[in-house]
């Protein structure tokens, strides 16, 4: 809506050219050119591998370049690290939230640049400060309470204000929305709009096409590191931009669109394979109901922190319930622990890869066979061939980048880490497959080929739960959606033809009447 | 060739090496084995064998090191161990009875495996941090060995049987290598041939992650400080044996931290997750190659400085940003000329970039975005 670019300034912020990184085995940015204008949000967008953090990353210093050239008002410059850029005005947030979880909201707000007075630290001016930069992204939490308390959502929040508060001539944001829901979403942009207008560049990660839309006026696509062009946001319609992004011609991306079109679904009365009956737990979820066959979809949409996580973790024994029962195909069985619950065929990916998902420091192969080898028990290891080959088949399966198994995963993409997530989950055969945010943080062609596995798991007659923030995704694949408010599931809607985004948002937004 | 360098074994091997070579310089003799008696003597085979206690202690210290723990309990559970065995041996009207060796190895073995449990507890089942945990014994542990003894050093010498242990000879070879050896195989066999040393390195790097995977995080986390403290007791066992006096307040003191030098010199990071029972071994081996070449070449009270040198230069060496630099150094020293001099006299490089940056930045360049486009598909 605001797209409409200022006047341009006849120099840029910030102007790269021609830059080069490689490492080992990868040439990661080859001969990219990238320029920010002040007063801009420009949108830099890529598949996963494309270059993109490696651009940021060249730019704040992290890494250094091969070759190539970076100036900042007309300065060469070559920072040494991302304080450094930070120093000289560049802040950057990215995709992960990189804070300091154990201290409190007002020490990360000012961690390293703390008031001082006589030599100490002035923590009531601190306290002060960090108050006013929590007003500024519209946060109302204690300043003092602990940031691991918090949600990832608010941590990204406070990061970002953060880096507003360090008076940044420009301002990196690596994908800050890919963990935010709508309303938080809406909170940020005008957010952004706030410093763009104050002259700041905000150079915008992020793989929402919406977003880009709504708040860039300016795009730089970039593809297996090398650069595809620069254009004005309002001169590149949509399908254009997905093209140039993947390479790939509008009739294929259609045809993976279509590949995942909801088919009506065929209730089979015979019962479910589990469900749940007043299960919930106090402060997380409350009393809920719910029932899943073999080969359903079920969708669970709502408000970010609106207990979508909190029901799937009592399903898996990931949290244990304090009320109700469960029955898995008609016999009771308490889902204590997670253990428990994969014995019975019920596995969990969850939405926090890095925390709560994946091994990062062992191998792609390791990670893969997990799960299946913990079923087995430690006595009777899968035998090294059968793990080669099991790994070697989701690798191709999945299309996992690098296709060597033995990568470290925390040297893959995010995209490529949660394809690893999801082969540990399918290694194991699950009758039922909880996936929480499977798509966040991932590009375009790798959530459609996500989305196609979830309904040819489901045609085969795997039961699946899918939670999305991104609605359009759990209407096109579910065929029940749950709706949860305020930690209460509070409907359950078949998924129909006529079935709209708008339904399920005004089921979430009816009787919430708290100001904004 | 890169491989074999980038191996992770490379560096410790290196300097295990190297000063098993200095020990050769200083004295020429130093690989001469003699066999009297029917038994294996010499310099090397003392290496082995005094470093087989601390073998002991550090394999067990690996194992609860990739579990992200660290055991500070294991010097006084040697102590308790090895205090009690001597005290029952002593007592017992026939000394040099096997039966009666073999109810004191027993038993000290069990209090060892109860320790080990008390730590597992403390770490597990309350979730106390390890450090923390295995403080309490280690504090407490010595003052337990005194009561045991009552405040007396015990002579245990006088038992062939229990003798053995440290100090004896098996098929030539002496006894507490053949015991470390074993150890160590069955450890490797455990770890490697069993799921079991996968499910202690993915618990030591992310125990929630493996906890919803599926793994038993606290059974593992247990079972490890369980194993060290049967390798702490075994360590005890054999440094009593192989004394002629043992005193509860010097049997393995300090071996915690020899053996945590060990771990750290092999390769494991003590930030938990992959470890290394190999680069451990290594490490064990380096520690008494090290003394040795101590005893021979350097006046004892600079004994210290070299051997903190020695530890420094594994380290530093293990340190991949400091291997970058090196390579880094030797790769500038092959260049004909050096880049970073280049652009100086030409002209200062601030005033070359605001030519390029005018000419980039001109108002028709702005306003035609597509001009610059590298690669347009």
């Amino acid at each position: 809506m605001s797209s409409s670019p200022q006047v341009e300034p006849a120099r840029p912020v910030i102007e790269m050219r021609g830059i080069d990184i490689s490492f080992p085995g990868v040439r990661a940015l080859q001969n990219v050119s990238f320029r920010l204008f002040p007063g801009e949000v420009h949108g830099l967008m890529g598949e996963n591998g494309a270059g993109k953090s490696t651009l940021i990353k060249a730019l704040t210093g992290v890494y250094s370049i091969d070759a190539g050239s970076i100036t900042m008002n007309g300065q060469a410059v070559s920072f040494s690290g991302p304080g450094q850029a930070q120093e000289a005005g560049v802040a950057t947030v990215y995709q992960e939230v990189n804070l300091v979880t154990n201290l409190t909201v007002a020490e990360n707000i000012m961690l390293g640049r703390e008031p001082r007075r006589l030599g100490m630290i002035d923590w009531r001016r601190m306290r002060r400060h960090a108050a006013e930069v929590l007003q500024r992204v519209n946060l109302t939490i204690d300043p003092h309470s602990l940031l691991s308390a918090h949600s990832i959502a608010v941590q990204q929040l406070v990061a970002i204000g953060r880096a507003i508060d360090v008076n940044a001539e420009v301002l990196v944001l690596d994908e800050p929305t890919s963990s935010l829901d709508v309303k938080e979403v809406a909170e940020l942009m005008a957010v952004i709009r706030q410093v763009r207008d104050k002259g700041v560049a905000v150079l915008f990660v992020s793989h929402f096409l919406d977003q880009i839309y709504q708040i860039s006026d300016r795009i730089t696509v970039l593809r297996n590191g090398e650069l595809v062009g620069e254009y004005l946001t309002r001169e590149l319609p949509r399908l254009q931009l997905v093209s140039k992004m993947i390479g790939k011609d509008l009739a294929v991306l259609e045809e993976l669109e279509k590949g995942t079109k909801r088919e009506a679904f065929n209730r089979v009365d015979d019962g479910a394979f589990l469900s749940a009956t007043g299960l919930g737990r106090g402060g997380s979820i409350q009393p809920f109901d719910l029932d899943i066959h073999p080969g359903e979809i079920v969708g669970l949409a709502g408000l970010l922190g609106s207990g979508r996580t909190e029901l799937v973790r009592l399903l898996y024994g990931a949290d244990r319930s304090e009320s109700g029962s469960t029955t898995i195909n008609g016999t009771d069985i308490k889902l204590r622990s997670p253990r428990l619950a994969l014995s019975h065929k019920i596995a969990f990916a969850s939405e926090n890869r890095k925390a709560e998902g994946l091994i990062s420091d062992l191998s792609v192969r390791a990670n893969i066979v997990l799960a299946m080898q913990a079923d087995r028990g430690w006595v009777r290891q899968i035998p090294r061939r059968q793990q080669d080959e099991v790994a070697d088949r989701y690798i191709k399966a999945l299309d996992i980048r690098p296709v060597n198994p033995e990568t470290l995963v925390r040297n893959l993409s995010g995209g490529n880490q949660q394809k690893v997530l999801l082969a540990r989950w399918l290694l194991t055969e699950p009758r039922l497959l909880i996936l929480d945010e499977p798509t966040r943080g991932i590009d375009v062609g790798a959530k459609a080929q996500i989305q196609k596995l979830v309904a040819e798991l489901a045609e085969k007659g795997m039961a699946v739960i899918f939670i999305s923030a991104e609605l359009e995704e759990v209407l096109r694949l579910s065929h029940r959606i749950g709706i949860l408010r305020d930690r209460r599931k509070v409907a359950e809607i078949v998924n129909s033809e006529t079935t709209t985004v708008e339904d399920i948002m005004s089921i979430i937004a009816a009787e919430t009447q708290q100001p904004a | 060739m890169k491989n074999l360098v980038g191996n992770r074994l490379f560096w410790p091997a290196t300097v295990l090496v190297a000063l098993l070579l200095a020990n050769f310089l200083w004295n020429r003799s130093f690989f001469d084995l003699t066999v009297r008696g029917g038994n294996l003597y010499g310099a090397p085979v003392d290496i082995l064998r005094r470093a087989a206690p601390i073998v002991l202690v550090a394999l067990g210290m690996t194992l609860v090191i990739a579990t992200r723990g660290i055991d500070l309990s294991v010097g006084a559970i040697a102590a308790i161990c090895g205090s009690w065995a001597s005290m029952y041996i002593i007592s017992s009207a026939d000394r040099a009875s096997v039966g009666v060796v073999l109810t004191a190895v027993g038993v000290a073995l069990l209090m060892a495996l109860l320790a080990g449990a008390w730590n597992g507890f403390l770490v597990s089942v309350l979730g106390i941090q390890p450090i923390v945990a295995t403080l309490v014994l280690m504090v407490a542990g010595r003052g337990l060995a005194q009561v045991i003894t009552d405040e007396k050093i015990l002579y245990p010498d006088n038992s062939p049987a229990y003798k053995l242990i440290g100090g004896g000879y098996l098929l030539a070879v002496p006894f507490s290598i053949l015991i470390a050896g074993g150890i160590f195989a069955l450890t490797a066999l455990l770890t490697r041939k069993t799921a079991l040393g996968t499910f202690i390195e993915s618990v030591g790097v992310n125990p929630e992650a493996s906890r919803l995977a599926g793994v038993r995080a606290r059974p593992i986390i247990f079972l490890v400080y369980v194993f060290s403290g049967l390798c702490a007791g075994l360590a005890g066992l054999m440094l009593t044996s192989n004394s002629t006096s043992a005193d509860p307040n010097s049997i393995g003191l300090f071996i915690e931290l020899d053996a945590i030098l060990a771990v750290v010199i092999g390769g494991t990071s003590l930030a938990g997750g992959r470890f290394s029972l190999a680069g451990t071994l290594i490490g064990a081996f380096i520690i008494e190659a090290m003394d040795a070449f101590v005893v021979i070449a350097i006046s004892a009270r600079s004994t210290d400085v070299f051997k903190a040198c020695v530890v420094i230069l594994v380290c530093l060496l293990q340190s991949a940003r400091v291997r970058q630099w090196l390579l880094n150094v030797l790769r500038w020293g092959n260049r004909p000329t050096r880049r970073d001099n280049q652009p100086k006299p030409p002209g200062s490089p601030p005033e070359r970039s605001t030519v390029q940056t005018r000419s980039a930045g001109s108002p028709t360049d702005a306003g035609a975005p597509d001009t610059i486009t590298a690669r347009s598909t």
